[in-house]
């Protein structure tokens, strides 16, 4: 049975439902990332796991036990804010024994806690100050030090690295990793960035409007997203997301893209697609990620299927790593991911390698894989 | 000096010698407001120093020629308050602080616990309810005062009834105990408007925190919002107090004879019309009188004005 479980769970602020029915379960230990735009909830289900919000109808269970109507200290559980949120009348050693003395746990026992937790963090010296006398990278530590002093079931993050400049994230990041791996805890995270989702979850929870849209490894959610949004949001940068036609010609089907004053491209169904639905004249959506379009010398030896043809260079921007190049295809800017020393300028008309083992489709009306 | 640095030098200059003006005229306004705000005290202060005679025969402005300190000793322990008692105004004094203590204490204690519930433990109704408490800060002292006066009739009449049961009366009745009661219900509008707006911009998330780290109403109440509030404590206490203590109308209304604030006697001592008028006398009395709100300014004088920002500016 999974560790943390929650079932059909609903919340309404009046008319307005914020979140519609979610279902989702978490193995222990696990590190799970709930990702998705502003306003898409996945706060207020953080909110509610901690108890912080009532919920208006569904279940969440941690290890078996409802949890529903407990109050949030009663939840064994830790939440570190967006904010921090540190006391800032109370040192750091204070803040983080605050929990523990709440429980009525002996001083001896507290300060031994807090100096074993300051020393896996490397705050130690940092014990005796106060909140505002440290930088915004060793609040979060010690925000995070005060959420595992308490050793509680399960954690809660509530985008605790977007106050932080963009170095000092990357950092976190990698501390985060670390720590979980150190210590094994159960982990639900919330935040907007993907790089974020992808590089921490074990399991990412892509959330739009209240709906649960995808739920799976980072590698499910990034390679095989279940619709549009999904492959939309996820990745950087984002998918290329192209309209087309469905040909079946001897029953292969092939995928028709239209180009401006140029032959239309005509690429064969990627194998990932569902050969039932694809009818001869419908619409449908190809998506393929930028690294998976890229100069014929660097495409993927190993795959399967490989499509080439030469379109028209718009733009190129170096990134140092990758040279990213724009190119127009069906009124879409396409964007490939090429060598850094691509010698690759705007106007040329250069050969584009598609590998389709990585392609998807999407039916426009439904926005759904097929 | 190189060309260079004249160039840089220069510019520097200019803006200063300009800057020199703006600045005589800005303190020299000042000095002049100063002055025309401390002659009154100044005055005082001076003719409470002098005896009688030079008082009624001399120049108002002249410093004392014979420095004496009995018009203080008369006022404070001596003076006739009224038209019998000649114990000077000490015991209204003491009256007043037995009133004002009690009263800012509770008015301000509540007001905390008004705006702690009306920003961090939100209700259906927080908004009307506020509103109303809001409400209290525009209703007119005179107003109040028969509604007030049928009231503390009515809790007399608990005193006496507990006073024939237990022979104490609990302090119901009591007229110091009644203007306590007076002042409380009348403040709470202005502390509770002070402390909401002031939590209204502590942060939430502090609060969620120590409810996940399992602190109770009052724990957090105690352990997070209190420690963090001193600005605006201080803002309130100051506002309060000088309510209070310089309140005539609820003193004179409620309290009587010897019961009486320190405000009602230094207007008794004042407008005594028997007599010849003992200048110095009731100039060290209103000193006196003064004394304490002075005080509080002094101590937490600097905290006003940045208690009254914070709730203005965010962060």
């Amino acid at each position: 049975m999974a560790f943390l479980e929650i079932n059909g769970l609903r919340k309404r602020f009046g008319s307005l439902e914020i979140l519609k029915g979610i279902d989702l379960t978490l193995d222990k230990g696990g590190f799970l990332v709930l990702v998705g735009p502003s306003g898409c909830g996945k706060s207020t289900l953080l909110n509610t796991i901690a108890g912080l919000e009532s919920i208006s109808s569904g279940e969440i269970r941690i290890d078996g036990d409802v949890i529903n109507d407990l109050h949030p200290s009663k939840r064994d559980i830790a939440m570190v804010f967006q904010s921090y949120a540190l006391y800032p009348n109370m040192s750091v050693a204070q803040n983080m024994a605050f929990g523990m003395e709440m429980r009525g746990v002996p001083k001896a026992e507290r300060d031994k806690a807090v100096a074993e937790v300051a020393k896996t963090l490397q705050i130690t010296h940092l014990l005796d100050r106060r909140p505002s006398q440290l930088s915004g990278g060793q609040r979060q530590r010690v925000a995070m030090g005060r959420a595992l002093v308490r050793q509680p079931r399960v954690f809660l993050f509530d985008e605790p690295l977007s106050n932080l400049d963009a170095k000092l994230r990357v950092d976190m990041r990698v501390e985060i990793k670390r720590l979980h791996h150190q210590t094994g805890t159960t982990i639900v995270y919330v935040t907007h960035d993907q790089i974020e989702a992808m590089t921490l979850a074990t399991r990412i929870a892509v959330l739009k409007d209240g709906e649960l849209q995808q739920v799976g490894s980072p590698y499910e959610v990034y390679n095989s997203p279940t619709n549009l949004f999904v492959a939309d949001f996820m990745g950087s940068p984002s998918m290329n997301l192209i309209e087309g036609k469905i040909a079946r010609t001897n029953g292969a089907a092939s995928i028709v893209l239209q180009r401006d004053g140029d032959q239309p491209i005509v690429l064969p169904a990627p194998s990932s697609a569902n050969e039932d639905k694809l009818h001869d004249g419908g619409s449908v959506i190809f998506g393929i990620r930028p690294e998976a379009v890229s100069d014929p010398e660097s495409a993927d030896r190993h795959s399967k299927s490989v499509a080439t043809f030469n379109s028209h260079v718009d733009i190129v921007e170096p990134a140092g790593s990758d040279t990213f190049v724009v190119t127009k295809i069906a009124g879409k800017e396409v964007t490939a991911r090429m060598r850094a020393d691509t010698d690759v300028r705007p106007g040329q008309n250069v050969p584009f390698a598609f590998n389709l083992d990585k392609a998807v489709l999407f039916d426009p009306a439904s926005t759904q894989r097929i | 000096m190189s060309a260079a640095d004249l160039l840089t030098a220069a510019p520097s200059r200019e803006p200063a010698r300009h800057s020199n003006f703006t600045r005589v005229v800005i303190y020299g306004l000042l000095i002049l407001f100063a002055f025309i705000y401390l002659v009154p005290l100044v005055v005082m202060v001076m003719t409470s120093l002098k005896p009688l005679d030079e008082v009624t025969g001399g120049n108002m402005f002249a410093p004392p020629h014979h420095l004496t300190f009995d018009p203080w000793v008369q006022a404070w322990g001596e003076a006739r308050i009224g038209v019998s008692d000649t114990a000077g105004i000490a015991g209204y004094f003491w009256n007043s602080i037995k009133m004002v203590v009690p009263a800012v204490a509770i008015s301000t204690f509540l007001g905390a616990l008004n705006g702690y519930v009306l920003t961090k433990w939100r209700f259906p109704g927080h908004k009307l309810v506020f509103g109303m408490m809001l409400f209290a800060c525009f209703i007119p002292f005179q107003s109040v005062i028969i509604p007030m006066a049928v009231i503390l009739g009515y809790l007399g009449g608990i005193g006496n009834s507990l006073s024939d049961l237990t022979g104490y009366s609990f302090g119901f009745g009591n007229p110091t105990e009644n203007l306590v009661i007076v002042h409380v219900v009348y403040g709470l509008g202005f502390t509770t408007l002070f402390f909401r707006n002031y939590y209204e911009a502590f942060p939430t998330e502090l609060v969620k925190a120590a409810q996940i780290d399992g602190a109770s109403f009052f724990q957090i109440f105690w352990r997070i919002l209190m420690p963090n509030s001193t600005p605006i404590f201080i803002v309130t206490v100051i506002y309060q107090f000088t309510n209070i203590w310089n309140d005539f109308l609820f003193g004179s209304t409620f309290a009587a004879g010897d019961q009486s604030p320190m405000t009602v006697a230094l207007n008794n001592l004042v407008n005594t019309s028997t007599g010849i008028v003992e200048y110095n006398v009731n100039m060290a009395a209103a000193i006196i009188a003064a004394a304490p709100t002075l005080f509080v300014y002094i101590v937490g004088g600097r905290y006003f004005v940045r208690g009254l920002m914070a709730g203005a500016v965010k962060g």
